[in-house]
């Protein structure tokens, strides 16, 4: 990758993820348990993070972005391939060299309230962290780090003798924030930091996840369903369907140029609250469901729901990521997308058709998925 | 007139031993046939409670509701229940967020529809599962009467989300509620669900009042957009005149917070400070005061009036945005 | 537009009034002794048991008349042999049992011996059983699969204890153990212990897979201190309203073995289990005999029961707003 740095220099990644898989287990069985099959949640991603940049990761529920999230973090141990955090190779680290890590990558969570023990007050939340690593030589040390941590991230000095259900929910996901802000990390995964939070609430914590990464040079990985919140946070999007990145671009490239036809279906399928944006664009709307990731598709993933799928190569050979050149659109070195067909549906060549929904059946679920998002409950 | 008729409709929340919750306070809007009516805002704004209460729903214990919904003529709260029961279902009826706990789980899907077609259409038998496959055939289903005999967790939540529409369709009501019927699900399958409500209403001839949270979802399919804050109507207007010019702070900090998919990269959001708790009770003055960007002393002097433009704009602020964009 | 003095200041004060919890950093556990107060089937069982230990503590010092003195033989108002078993009078409240004792200061006295009985072997089996289920639990949870096999293995053995019949189980325990207090104690305690283990290692491995647990190991938290500090204070509610729950059976258990001859070998200390065995000789003569101490043991496991029950509503997060 040629990314530049804020500065204009070359950026070095921070990380470097090969070939990444997780497979879960589908275990059946009375007395001994017998493994019939994998769920795969993630299988066979690469992507690479630049310093101090944010990737964003996009998908709908059910396509291992947040497995992938939490892999990278090596919170749920990888079934293949390979983790490099700053030079250093996570898969293989013994469990007292990953844990002592844990305090350069942090995780912020989707649901605040779920994430925050009920039992803890703030103060011994974000002292928590500091204990377990040592930090800080005594209380009052450690106290004025949780004090500095709080001011950063906007919340009063009361909420020290707080617990997380007297807050409302941006204030929880500040506590969130503060929690893994306070160890001074280097990275920062988001799981979906804003879904669960009403909409001029999400406006508060995108642009404080933002100045943090102004002040403190941080590198996110911000995982999200929601296309415009990722595009809007992201330098450079990544696009998931059924455990791997379809497409890989800035997320301006993204916008102007959708190569894969699942980011173009997805980029169409967001509501821009516009009336003249809405009433004019077409939508490609997309047949039946995501496939079930413990059976995918045979060749490529997508070619299943595909309205552009062609009778050949695309049920037999499965697409890698790559870059494409077409006449007359800029696409930039690091544009890449996962489709044999992505020059000749780019330039206009071939044409969408329709697609009949094929049956999909709600069996082995992949385990760790998050639920999709749902808006706080409304009856008071 | 109108097919609804909504009219200052309030929802006191009084349960003994707690502070009296003001859910709803005085609302009121119309819907009339073929067209779809949002009600837009975040959550504890009461956009739920109205519906609730329109369809009788609410329980009778520590809630008063007060005003009139009036529905072909007929004042839904205060009709007795035999008679609302009858109406829902058939004349009115509802789609609801989580599809999963909206369908009884230990009942195949096909019997569950042929019940609502038995219950306000008198169908029985082979006619019922008939009709109940090509109901779900219209619905988008793909291979409806296999379908009929599978349970609601064997289908996914654009599937279920379906088929509780298949559900609310089958009597052809006249008005179709949809509380947030998208918001469990994700994107794609959130774009077939809003076109095949679309679809209804154009070839039904259906009214819809579509409640959400998202502005986008409203921006695409609503005639007339009503913006509630705090349990008040606080913003009105036509979908086109509303996205043209917003009068009131909070509609203006709602569309400032969203993060637009075609905005350029690098643009700033302008979310509204605070939290939905940080409220002033509208005796007091503007709810909206203490977050708004735009206040100024009249706005604790009473309870803001609405507004009306002439192009039936309106909105209850007594310092309204006038020049386009101008949050700062 | 600016705002000035006095309206500036409404609007902040409202605003905060709305927007902060008036009272400074509230427990989740201070709230759900809020919840508790307020709840009419707490509070009557608190004062059941309130009265309970009062008498358990107090009565002894308090009771008209030795309660293991034969005084009906010695004066020989009591002939149990001819069926002569005086009833209620103004000197003895009760009347006399079968061996001539004062049958209210019986009843007083044994109350403290039926709340040890209870309150010990309760306790016996919260602690042995939080032990098993605590480890098997957090093992389960956090230990990978050498955690899991761990568990397997605590868990079979709960399973064999369980299998076996309470009652089965505690008159073995007390043949081996040879009759004494303490063995009944261990006996009725033991029979609790697979009860608290399963439901503390259920409660356990539901917590270990939520989100926080994952919050602190993300953060780089040991796991024993995860499992200290986040899963086991968070587990514990349903294990303490059991524990109350349990008081209750057993209270009833212990009487259980009294009435089968399994008791505290001191057949004449007081004791309502004990007591309600001895009457069942004279039913036809003064079932009163049997009925003050079963309605003792009964109002007594009501009142355990109230609490519980008032505390497993209160603690329930589900029923918060």
């Amino acid at each position: 990758m040629t990314s530049l740095a804020k500065d204009g220099t070359p950026a070095s990644p921070l990380v470097e993820v090969k070939d990444l898989k997780v497979h879960f287990p589908i275990k059946k069985g009375v007395i001994f348990d017998k493994v019939i099959g994998h769920v795969k949640a993630v299988d066979g991603v690469d992507l690479s993070i630049p310093r101090g940049r944010t990737y964003g990761l996009v998908g709908e529920s059910g396509c291992g972005k947040s497995t992938l999230g939490r892999a990278l973090l090596q919170l749920t141990p990888p079934t293949g391939g390979s983790v490099e955090f700053d030079g250093q190779e996570l898969t293989k680290l013994a469990p007292g060299k990953l844990r002592s890590m844990r305090r350069r990558m942090q995780m912020i969570f989707q649901d605040p309230l779920s994430s925050l023990d009920p039992r803890q007050n703030v103060e011994s939340i974000l002292i928590e962290g500091l204990a377990a690593h040592g930090i800080g030589a005594d209380r009052g040390e450690r106290r004025k780090k949780v004090a500095e941590t709080l001011d950063a991230v906007g919340l009063p000095r009361w909420a020290l003798s707080r617990y997380p259900h007297e807050f409302s929910g941006g204030q929880r996901q500040r506590i969130g924030i503060a929690r893994a802000l306070v160890l001074g990390p280097d990275l920062i995964v988001a799981d979906e930091p804003v879904s669960a939070l009403d909409v001029s609430i999400q406006a508060q914590v995108i642009n404080l996840l933002e100045e943090l990464q102004d002040q403190l040079n941080l590198t996110y990985l911000v995982i999200a369903h929601d296309l415009a919140v990722v595009r809007h946070i992201s330098d450079v999007v990544g696009v998931m369907y059924l455990g791997a990145l379809v497409e890989e671009a800035p997320s301006d490239d993204i916008y102007a140029a959708p190569l894969h036809p699942y980011t173009r279906a997805l980029m169409s399928a967001v509501p821009v609250p516009d009336p003249d944006v809405e009433d004019q664009r077409e939508r490609i709307l997309l047949a039946g469901d995501l496939p079930s990731p413990a059976n995918p598709p045979k060749g490529c993933r997508f070619h299943t729901r595909c309205p552009w799928a062609q009778p050949t190569r695309c049920a037999d050979e499965r697409p890698v990521l790559r870059q494409i050149t077409v006449e007359g659109l800029e696409t930039g070195s690091d544009h890449r997308v996962a489709c044999h067909w992505a020059e000749d549906i780019a330039t206009g060549k071939l044409r969408p058709h329709e697609v009949k929904a094929e049956l999909v059946h709600q069996e082995a679920e992949t385990p760790t998925e998050v639920a999709p998002p749902s808006e706080p409950t409304s009856i008071i | 007139m109108a097919l609804l008729e909504v009219k200052d409709l309030s929802v006191v929340f009084a349960r003994k031993g707690e502070r009296e919750v003001r859910a709803v306070d005085g609302v009121s809007f119309d819907v009339d046939a073929g067209e779809v009516v949002g009600l837009v805002g975040e959550s504890g704004c009461g956009k739920s409670v109205t519906s609730l209460a329109i369809m009788g729903l609410l329980p009778k214990r520590g809630v008063r509701v007060s005003g009139q919904a009036t529905f072909d003529g007929m004042n839904l709260l205060q009709t007795d229940e035999r008679t609302l029961r009858d109406i829902r279902g058939r004349d009115v009826a509802m789609i609801f967020q989580d599809p999963l706990s909206s369908l009884n789980p230990v009942v195949p899907i096909g019997l569950q529809v042929t019940e609502v077609l038995t219950r306000h259409r008198g169908m029985k038998g082979e006619a019922a599962k008939k009709e109940a496959a090509h109901l779900l055939e219209r619905v988008g289903i793909p291979d409806p009467t296999r379908r009929l005999k599978e349970y609601p967790h064997q289908l996914s939540g654009g599937m279920r989300q379906r088929a509780l529409i298949a559900m609310a369709v089958a009597c052809a009501p006249r008005l179709l509620i949809a509380d947030e019927p998208t918001t469990a699900l994700d994107v794609t399958i959130q774009a077939q669900i809003l076109e095949l409500l679309k679809d209804l209403v154009r070839d039904s001839g259906t009214a819809l009042l579509m409640i959400t949270h998202d502005l986008g979802v409203v921006a695409g399919m609503c005639k007339s957009i009503n913006v509630l804050y705090a349990g008040r109507r606080v913003e009105s207007a036509p979908r086109r005149v509303l996205f043209a010019q917003r009068h009131h702070p909070y509609t203006v900090g709602l569309l400032g917070s969203i993060p637009r998919l075609d905005a350029p990269k690098g643009e700033k959001l302008r979310p509204i400070t605070g939290s939905v708790r940080d409220v002033l009770p509208w005796a007091e003055g503007c709810a909206f005061a203490p977050r708004c960007f735009n206040r100024v002393d009249r706005c604790v002097d009473g309870p803001p009036e609405l507004v009306w433009t002439a192009a039936q704009h309106g909105y209850r602020c007594v310092n309204p945005v006038m020049e386009a964009e101008t949050a700062k | 537009m600016t705002l000035t003095g006095r309206k500036k200041e409404k609007i902040d004060r409202l605003g905060e009034l709305a927007g902060a919890p008036e009272e400074s950093g509230q427990s989740l556990l201070r709230e759900a002794f809020k919840r508790l107060r307020r709840n009419p089937a707490a509070i009557a069982g608190a004062i059941i048991l309130g009265l309970f230990v009062l008498i358990a503590l107090f009565g002894p010092f308090l009771v008209p008349h030795d309660p293991v003195e034969p005084i009906g033989v010695d004066n020989g108002e009591v002939r149990s042999g001819q069926g002569i078993i005086p009833g209620i009078s103004g000197e003895h409240w009760l009347g006399y049992d079968h061996q001539g004792r004062d049958e209210f200061s019986r009843m007083i006295v044994g109350a403290r011996q039926t709340l040890w009985v209870g309150v010990v072997a309760t306790f016996f089996g919260l602690a042995v059983g939080s032990l098993v289920g605590g480890l098997a639990g957090a093992s389960y949870g956090l230990g990978g699969k050498w955690g899991r096999r761990l568990d397997g293995f605590l868990m079979r053995t709960v399973d064999i204890l369980l299998a076996m019949p309470s009652l089965l189980l505690a008159v073995s325990i007390v043949a081996i153990l040879g009759r004494s207090l303490l063995s009944v104690m261990i006996a009725v305690g033991m029979v609790s212990v697979p009860v608290f283990a399963r439901l503390l290692r259920g409660s356990m491995i539901a917590q270990s897979s939520s989100d926080y647990v994952l919050a602190a190991t993300a953060l780089g938290v040991k796991r024993n201190k995860i499992a200290l500090s986040h899963l086991l204070p968070n587990s514990l509610a349903p294990v303490l309203v059991q524990a109350t729950l349990t008081l209750a059976t057993a209270i009833i258990e212990a009487a259980g073995l009294s009435f089968l001859g399994l008791g505290n070998p001191d057949s004449a200390a007081p004791e309502w289990g004990v007591m309600l065995a001895d009457a069942q000789g004279f039913l036809d003569v003064r079932p009163g005999l049997a009925i003050y101490p079963a309605v003792g043991i009964i109002i007594t496991a009501l009142g355990f029961t109230l609490l519980g029950e008032a505390m497993r509503e209160a603690l329930d997060p589900k029923l918060r707003k």
